[in-house]
């Protein structure tokens, strides 16, 4: 059956990390989802581009709020599925660090609000256990805030794992289907996108820097306006790794969560974000000058990073808004859902919101059965906190060498079940061209074995 | 997991490492494996489709392939085992290596290591370019290898960024796929290869736009125009389809630096002593690692006297170490120099032939630099000559290693220094 003549309970709009989380969580719960994404990949907004810390959430606020909830709730359902999806964590902790009178003065607070959430492994620690802890941090520090349960994974492979959890337990995903307009009848919904007309009983928006866009195309309205907010980030070389075991935090300010120096699962080590208003929600530029000044933040922090090179840089876009809270909101007249506004969190929280938004849809009187025994398709692991495809025998081979990415992990990559459109995606997958030569090595192997899939090839012949 | 052992593993099938490989045979080595990560051996000339390669090897002008196609059979015949589509993932202490093949993990103990990895180019991310990241950017080594290997073209016009022999290069493997170049960018005065390059995009009909930076990229999906901006802050924007960023050469040195042995910062490539030896004894470097970037003709001679010192260390020849002697610099000018460090044997005459063999110090200069250089040992001059660099050539000078049995400090010095 063509998507056009089905009939499902959901669709979702988007496939960010919020948009896979929410399909997976209504395919679980046995509704027939259908997924749609305007652009040819999975993740192409802004979920894409983050710091790839999963919070505990003690330093939201204020206790309570949806954002706060959601975090904790995603934490936990985090770390009780990631094993059944092969999904990876390191856990490194973080320190949020005091690097003057004025911030060592405020710690307190933080360390309350933190308990108040219900965090309380956090601790106050003297600056010579932070030095005892992380001996390269700089000598100026002056205290901080022990958070042991904060810890990084990867951003990439979340999201697909819970896409690909609902796609193999009946979910629909339909790529490069933009929504156009659509109409609500009383109990359901006729959307109109470039793939045809497409029914359903209730929509749930999930869309992002776009989520504004999406409301007023449906429901005429919007309780909110999207504020992109960009974060520039720099990743240094993985023989910078070893500098810092932990996830060093600035104490936040009442915009940002401010510049955080962090390890990657893939043995760097991360420096970012910037907060900058910017009018694009599509223009992830980078500037010279404002990487530059990360780099001499993340020098201050850890002094020995001078002797470091730069593998990467990259920028992401939060949709930030005029709230400081999430916007999640049912709109039972409707069957319309709106998720909005889940900035820089949404990574730790996704599952979390999934998980209350589906409670609030069956408060509302909807019912399901629970698939009696879902699948747990394992994603490909590519971190390193586990056994690398290059560790094993019939490899292939190395084809990125920078990163070990073997030839079979690409074209097992490649041939689905969600195949990549786009090297960008690819790269997602199987972390190809990600390394310190950025492709010097491996872009003409890569084109030749994806020559034909993308739409956007990486060569012609000639 | 498989472990085997051998006398001496090369790492890196290049110019350097082939030519050491060929050398160790020719003295007598039983046991010599060539690690090479790429599925045939032969190293950057081998997609650098153009002349001139050979004229020191084999007195004769030739492409870089069938330059590396010589290099590699000359290994096989002298019975140079190759090892291909297998990359080093660890050096170990003592020469104990973890490396990666397509049936999986396999150990390998070296009684010597030779780490000929080579350099690369600098990549726009660590350029800290400002500007969005479509396709159809990339260095000049990925683009060769697209058109020479695969006979892929990435993008039709191109700007090319650098003015470097390989930026040179970088438009006659744009002209070999007929790839029109939109223009030249580098932000020096000059041309940084030699003067008469200068002709070759004018004769090409590419503009070449000299003092000049490239300030941000645009495009979302493809490449759409570069920003590039004049000394006079004049900005200037240039519709476009792809960036080549040429040159600006690194060492290839992340296994070194995930590693027990010592670093020079100034290279980036792994601290030796004369003989080309590592901080661990076990472990050799040579050719482009240590000197980013020099020809192939260079590196493989390199490679050669290489083999030499690799070959008496195998048989306890190279003299004991008594001490170390690190070579300082206070001038800001001299980019690096190697080797960084001169092993001090027991008694003088330790030095012995071998110490005959060792090339001197090399040397790269920031910019172009003039002046006297000179090596002075406890404040004495003990070797020096007239400079006149050129920025991103090679300089040599004179180790005149019998003046430094009883010395105490060896530091480089450039005086009466003047642009030019």
């Amino acid at each position: 059956m063509t998507v056009s003549d089905d009939f499902f309970d959901i669709i979702v709009v988007g496939t960010g990390v919020v948009g896979s989380a929410m399909a997976r969580r209504f395919t679980l719960e046995g509704a027939r989802v259908l997924v749609i994404e305007k652009s040819s990949d999975t993740l192409d907004g802004a979920s894409k581009a983050n710091s790839a810390i999963l919070h505990t959430g003690f330093d939201a606020t204020p206790a309570g709020s949806q954002e706060q909830l959601c975090i904790a709730e995603g934490y936990a359902e985090y770390l009780q599925i990631r094993e059944r999806l092969n999904l990876p964590l390191l856990e490194c902790g973080a320190l949020l660090l005091a690097w003057n009178q004025q911030e060592a003065d405020m710690l307190e607070q933080i360390l309350r609000d933190a308990h108040r959430n219900g965090v309380s492994s956090t601790r106050l620690i003297t600056r010579k256990q932070v030095l005892d802890r992380e001996p390269q941090i700089g000598a100026a520090v002056v205290a901080a805030i022990d958070v042991p349960g904060e810890f990084v994974i990867d951003p990439w492979s979340a999201p697909y794992a819970y896409l690909l959890q609902a796609i193999e337990n009946g979910a629909r995903l339909e790529r490069n289907c933009e929504l156009l307009g659509g109409s609500f009848d009383s109990d359901s919904w006729r959307l109109q996108t470039s793939k045809g007309e497409l029914r359903g009983r209730h929509v749930i928006n999930c869309a992002g820097l776009f989520g504004d866009r999406i409301d007023q195309l449906l429901i005429g309205q919007s309780s909110f306006e999207i504020r992109p907010r960009k974060g520039q980030f720099v990743v240094f070389d993985k023989s910078a790794a070893g500098l810092t075991r932990s996830i060093l935090l600035p104490v936040p300010t009442a915009t940002t969560k401010g510049i955080v120096v962090c390890p990657t699962i893939f043995g760097n080590l991360l420096v970012g974000p910037t907060a900058e208003e910017q009018p694009s929600r599509e223009c992830a530029d980078t500037d010279s000058g404002a990487l530059a000044r990360l780099i001499d933040r993340g020098r201050a922090i850890l002094p020995a990073l001078q002797q470091h090179s730069v593998t990467a840089t990259y920028a992401g876009i939060r949709p930030a808004t005029e709230h400081k809270d999430y916007q999640i909101k049912w709109h039972p007249e409707r069957n319309y859902c709106c998720v909005g506004g889940i900035r820089s969190t949404g990574l730790s929280a996704a599952l979390g919101i999934a998980a209350r938004v589906f409670r609030e849809y069956g408060e509302a009187g909807a019912r399901h059965h629970p698939l009696e025994a879902p699948r747990w398709p394992g994603v490909p692991g590519i971190t390193e906190t586990v056994k690398r495809g290059w560790q094993q025998a019939d490899n292939g081979g190395i084809v990125c060498h920078c990163e070990l990415v073997t030839r079979r992990e690409i074209e097992q990559a490649l041939q689905g079940p969600i195949t990549p459109g786009s090297l960008a995606e690819l790269k997602r997958r199987t972390r190809v061209t990600m390394g310190r030569c950025q492709g010097f090595y491996c872009s003409a192997e890569l084109s030749e074995l994806t020559n034909g899939l993308f739409e956007q090839a990486l060569g012609e012949k000639f | 997991m498989q472990q085997q052992s051998c006398q001496v593993a090369i790492i890196g099938a290049g110019p350097a490492g082939l030519a050491c490989a060929i050398r160790l045979r020719q003295l007598g080595v039983q046991e010599v494996l060539l690690i090479e990560r790429e599925a045939a051996a032969g190293g950057i000339p081998r997609h650098c489709g153009h002349s001139p390669f050979g004229m020191r090897e084999f007195h004769r002008l030739l492409s870089g392939p069938a330059y590396a196609r010589r290099l590699v059979q000359q290994a096989i015949d002298l019975g140079v085992r190759l090892l291909l589509t297998t990359t080093v993932v660890k050096l170990g202490e003592g020469g104990l290596l973890l490396l990666s093949t397509p049936a999986g993990e396999q150990r390998l103990q070296a009684e010597r290591v030779v780490i000929c990895t080579g350099n690369r180019e600098t990549p726009r991310s660590a350029r800290l370019v400002s500007g969005t990241r479509p396709m159809g950017i990339m260095t000049t080594g990925a683009l060769q290898a697209m058109i020479y290997l695969k006979r892929l073209q990435p993008f039709l016009h191109p700007v090319i960024v650098g003015s470097e022999l390989v930026s040179f290069s970088a438009l006659l493997t744009c002209r070999h796929a007929g790839i029109k170049p939109v223009a030249m960018v580098d932000s020096s005065s000059r041309v940084t290869a030699l003067r008469i390059a200068a002709m070759l995009p004018r004769a090409l009909g590419v503009p070449l736009f000299l003092n000049s930076s490239i300030k941000s990229i645009a495009g979302r999906q493809r490449v759409a125009a570069v920003e590039i901006e004049d000394h006079s802050g004049q900005v200037r924007t240039l519709p476009c389809d792809g960036v080549i960023f040429s040159g600006r050469f690194v060492a290839e040195s992340s296994l070194i630096r995930q590693s027990h042995l010592h670093i020079d910062q100034r290279s980036g490539g792994p601290v030796v002593d004369q003989y080309g030896r590592c901080s661990d004894p076990h472990y050799f470097a040579g050719g482009n690692l240590l000197h980013p970037v020099d020809t192939a003709g260079w590196c493989w001679s390199e490679g050669r006297r290489l083999a030499v010192f690799v070959h008496a260390g195998l048989h306890g020849k190279l003299p004991a170490t008594a001490r170390l002697l690190e070579i300082e610099t206070g001038s800001a000018d001299i980019r690096y120099f190697t080797p960084q460090r001169i092993a001090i044997p027991q008694s003088a005459s330790d030095f012995g032939p071998l110490a005959d063999a060792s090339p001197g110090l090399q040397l790269r200069f920031s910019d172009a630099s003039r002046g006297e250089l000179e090596l002075r040992a406890d404040d004495a001059v003990v070797a020096s000559r007239h400079l006149r660099a050129r920025a991103e050539t090679r300089q040599l000078l004179e180790l005149p290693l019998a003046k430094l049995f009883q010395c105490e400090a060896l530091s480089l010095h450039l005086t009466r220094r003047t642009p030019e």
